[in-house]
């Protein structure tokens, strides 16, 4: 069991707020990602949660017992640093094995579970290296290793796989799930890729200046998110944004002057009335090539990734982003009609905030267990 | 021949020629302790003689010189020791728990340095005759560790600004408290810096010679101050000063060639690298 | 999962928790215990003695004279202040800084362009001409002073009785000189080492790509070598400035500051009216005048490494 409160948590750097009263509560067995732009507090919030750096208030508490005045060694958490850590002065073997040796545990329990954990990360031929002489998937292995040797109720991982190159990225995310799988233990990653967010989170925490946006699972961020800034930052390419005028709003949805034409896009619409301006969104893949569609754009540059092509079109002075298939034949300032689904869109208000949806995605709560086939029937 | 060789071999030739005339007083005085008197002052001097070792015997003969060198090495050794006790913990905590008064604090110990011995000297004469320190190994220990005390503060922050936060970090994480990740990590990672830092003092230390020449009289008095004895009976015992000489400069200079490198950053309080 | 249980109020050291401004673990030590004993008897060894040189400076007092005793305002400066001799010693500290700056950094920027480029046996050589700096103040003056500038039997009068020139008794004729160029032997090597050190941090790029513009050598080090050494150039200039303001030794065991006058500096100047006549009064407010000139230099040099300071 280990589960993890934050109440009203405020960090103070003489005099700035880094971070702004911040509330999450994380499950036993958890996997929550802490994501958002290069200083919007998610390192500063994990390090805070380590005990690595003080809290100005609020209340941090682990299974329910207030730890702000704990040290970092007795929380029964363990970190991976982003550039991994490793005493580059120790080998593998002591690396991994220090937290033990520091807790006094016998030399031959202590290689015993070293051993344990380096079976289970494929280190075994390494133990007697130093760091210097591994690579870096390797290095980053032995960090995580490190970390299981200290068999921790929480794992915390600080941007582990960012010093990674693309392919080695894409093989320790796959690691990464297996592990937490495997150790069934609760996990705290950061991380600014939303990719990564996307593919390993049970929960995803959006971060902004030191405020979370909003708190939910990687579908429910993608089809319903809180605000403009959770809807620019989950998905890629960006969402595209446009300011639209109201031309009648109730309860059932809200009509948009579009340039070829009205829309009824299916939100809530109470409070809004007809001649406020809002912001309709959509996502790229959402856009669809239409001949008869409402929208026109002239086609500036063209990204062919191959299984799909990336259009960046601009009508008067607004530029869309538009993903349509691989066998797409425009050219470059083609003239071009395109439409989508009212149901994709998303509109918001001046403040930035969503209109709700009238009709949840079906998706939107489903358990990120369920899209693998592993482990988890024989966890608990 | 080709011209980068033509060229390679002039600059060879120039820079050895300068090379050697700088070092050739050394290298007279290191040549002369292995003279006999007579020879040491004869003209035109004598470059090819028979090597004797007449004049080290006769400086290790007599009986204070290795009273010198011993003073020598108790004040430099301990004045190093005293100031790295002191020092590591100070230059610890402004590399890895930095706040906004680390800056000032480090400047205003380049500050002290800046002080010329010249205008204390009298205060610290009458202290020191007060407090009964004149002429004692103690006196000039603490002297030479408080002089050199900024130097080592800076060249360890330096040494320990380049380990990276997240080691001791990770240490902490894994259960160190503060002295197992001093002892643990940051001794052993930071050994070369700390030894050379070590050096620096050892060598400032060893050569200095304003104090020495005036807290010291006989007692305590290191190898500066014997050498310094030197210049009254002119020109009578030069095989014995060369030999005296080389035995003092010897180690220093070995300890110099081997940290030159780390050196200059201690010496220019970091501002060149 | 099984983990130790925690006790509630975990206080490392007993030292009180508090809210802290800048990110420090949690029940680490606290600065003030680390920095204590550093600042603490830095800031006696700066204070105590500078208070008492301050206060001496306006007082009669005489070691070997109790009789001359009580308050002297600014007596003691006056009389200092209108002593010609202290204005031939502050002339002669002048002339010594100023010598033994353009020589050392001179010449050491011009060596330091040298001795970077690919000879053989570079890095031995390299060894030797930085070797006197390691030197002991007292034996590189003695051994310039009984066999090299000796006027019977240094190697000095020998070369120039083989050219047939006329032999130079170096330290009556021309005692300051000497000094200078003993001491210049001694921190010549200094800037070259650390000039020396700034080149090599020079980015190769850098000179391909001037090179490829068409600089020849010579542009090369006045676009190039030259302002990237600036500032290393003046650190080594201030720093030498502050060492060779008190230049105390070499004078020592050589001229002894004469004969008269010619070669005492301000240190030395102070060193007899202290150590000689005795005259603490007097040689405070002098030690006053050499604080006030070592830290019109110190400010300049505090500024030039506060710049480099990113903390």
């Amino acid at each position: 069991m280990a589960t993890l409160q934050l109440n009203n948590i405020v960090k103070d750097f003489g005099g700035t707020q880094v971070i702004k009263g911040v509330d999450l509560e994380v499950k036993d067995r958890e996997f929550v990602v802490f994501v958002g732009p290069s200083g919007c507090g998610k390192s500063t919030l994990m390090r805070m949660i380590a005990g690595l750096e003080s809290t100005t208030s609020g209340e941090i508490a682990i299974d329910g017992q207030r730890v702000n005045e704990v040290g970092p060694a007795d929380r029964g958490l363990a970190m991976v640093f982003q550039s991994y850590a490793l005493y580059p002065h120790m080998t593998v073997e002591d690396n991994m094995g220090f937290s033990l040796r520091l807790a006094k545990v016998p030399k031959a329990e202590r290689r015993e579970k070293v051993l344990a954990a380096a079976r289970i990360l494929q280190l075994e031929p390494l133990l007697d290296r130093k760091p210097r002489a591994l690579s870096g998937g390797q290095r980053q292995r032995v960090a995580i290793g490190r970390a299981i040797v200290r068999n921790p109720s929480i794992f915390l991982f600080d941007e582990p796989l960012s010093n990674l190159d693309a392919a080695l990225r894409v093989q320790m995310r796959i690691e990464l799930a297996r592990l937490h799988e495997e150790l069934d233990a609760t996990m705290i990653y950061v991380t600014h890729d939303q990719i990564e967010a996307m593919t390993m989170a049970d929960k995803i925490v959006v971060l902004q200046d030191g405020v979370v946006e909003q708190i939910g699972s990687p579908m429910e961020l993608y089809h319903h998110p809180r605000n403009r800034f959770v809807a620019g930052f989950i998905g890629s390419p960006k969402m595209n944004f446009l300011e639209v005028e109201v031309r009648g709003a109730d309860a059932e949805g809200v009509d948009v002057a579009l340039p070829g034409g009205d829309c009824r896009v299916p939100v809530a619409g109470d409070g809004v009335s007809a001649g406020d301006t809002l912001t309709l969104g959509i996502r790229p893949e959402h856009l669809v090539l239409d001949e008869a569609g409402p929208l026109t754009g002239r086609i500036q540059v063209i990204e062919r990734l191959g299984g799909v092509t990336s259009l960046y079109l601009e009508h008067g002075d607004s530029e869309w982003i538009l993903v349509a298939d691989g066998n797409v034949a425009h050219r470059v300032h083609d003239e071009v009609r395109f439409t989508f689904d009212p149901a994709c869109a998303h509109l918001f208000t001046a403040d930035g905030l969503a209109l709700a949806h009238l009709t949840r995605h079906p998706l939107a709560d489903i358990d990120r267990k369920e899209n693998r086939a592993s482990s988890a029937s024989d966890g608990r | 021949m080709n011209p980068t060789m033509t060229k390679k071999l002039l600059l060879t030739l120039l820079a050895w020629g300068i090379a050697l005339i700088v070092f050739f007083p050394i290298f007279w005085m290191v040549l002369t302790g292995f003279k006999t008197e007579g020879e040491a002052v004869a003209t035109p001097p004598s470059l090819f003689f028979e090597p004797t070792l007449a004049g080290y015997h006769e400086v290790m003969a007599r009986a204070d010189y290795l009273k010198f060198a011993l003073n020598s090495i108790v004040i430099s050794f301990g004045s190093t020791l005293l100031a790295l006790i002191v020092a590591i913990p100070s230059a610890y905590s402004m590399a890895f728990l930095p706040t906004k008064r680390t800056r000032g604090t480090l400047l205003w110990m380049l500050s002290t340095k800046m002080l010329p011995p010249v205008g204390v000297l009298m205060p610290v004469y009458l202290l020191f005759r007060d407090m009964g320190l004149l002429d004692s190994q103690l006196g000039l220990t603490i002297v030479y560790m408080l002089m050199n005390l900024p130097i080592v503060v800076w060249m360890l922050y330096t040494f320990f600004k380049d380990i990276p936060k997240d080691i001791l970090e990770a240490g902490r994480m894994d259960g160190a408290g503060t002295l197992q990740e001093v002892l643990y990590l940051l001794l052993p990672l930071t050994l070369p810096g700390i030894a050379s830092t070590g050096l620096l003092s050892v060598i400032l230390s060893w050569n200095e010679a304003f104090w020495s020449l005036n807290l010291t009289t006989s007692d305590a008095a290191p190898l500066t101050a014997f050498i310094a004895s030197f210049s009254s009976p002119e020109g009578l015992f030069w095989a014995k000063l060369s030999a005296a000489s080389t035995l003092a400069i010897a180690p220093i200079l070995i300890f110099g060639w081997l940290t030159q490198k780390q050196m200059v950053r201690g010496l220019t309080f970091g501002a060149v690298k | 999962m099984i983990r130790p249980p925690f006790p509630t109020c975990f206080l490392q050291w007993g030292i009180p928790m508090r809210e802290r401004t800048s990110g420090r673990t949690v029940g680490g030590f606290r600065n003030v215990f680390l920095q204590g004993p550093a600042v603490t008897l830095l800031l006696l060894w700066m204070l105590v003695p500078l208070g008492m040189t301050l206060w001496f400076s306006f007082q009669r007092y005489n070691l070997i004279n109790p009789m001359i005793s009580g308050f002297a305002g600014w007596d003691n400066y006056t009389y200092l202040l209108t002593d010609p001799a202290l204005w031939t010693a502050m002339g002669n500290t002048l002339l010594l800084v100023g010598w033994v700056l353009a020589i050392s950094v001179i010449g050491g920027t011009l060596l330091a362009v040298l001795f970077q480029q690919e000879f053989f046996g570079r890095g031995i050589a390299r060894l030797l001409v930085i070797a006197p700096f390691f030197v002991m103040p007292t034996v590189g003056a003695l051994v310039w002073k009984n066999m090299l500038m000796h006027p019977v039997n240094g190697v000095f009068a020998w070369l120039s009785g083989l050219l047939g020139l006329p032999v130079i008794d170096w330290f009556s004729s021309m005692p300051l000189a000497s000094i200078i160029i003993i001491v210049a032997w001694q921190w010549m090597p200094f800037a070259l080492l650390i000039l020396l050190t700034a080149i090599q941090s020079l980015d190769d790029d850098q000179v391909e790509a001037a090179r490829m513009d068409g600089a020849g050598p010579l542009a090369i080090f006045w676009f190039i070598t030259l302002p990237h050494l600036k500032r290393a150039i003046s650190v080594v200039i201030m720093i030498e400035m502050i060492f060779l303001l008190t230049i105390f030794a070499e004078i020592f065991v050589t001229t002894s500051g004469g004969p008269g006058l010619a070669s005492t500096n301000l240190a030395y100047f102070i060193y007899i009216r202290a150590l000689l006549d005795f005259d603490v009064g007097g040689a405070s407010a002098g030690g006053v005048i050499a604080i006030i000139l070592a830290n019109i230099v110190a400010i300049f040099l505090i500024r030039t490494v506060a710049k480099n300071l990113e903390t």
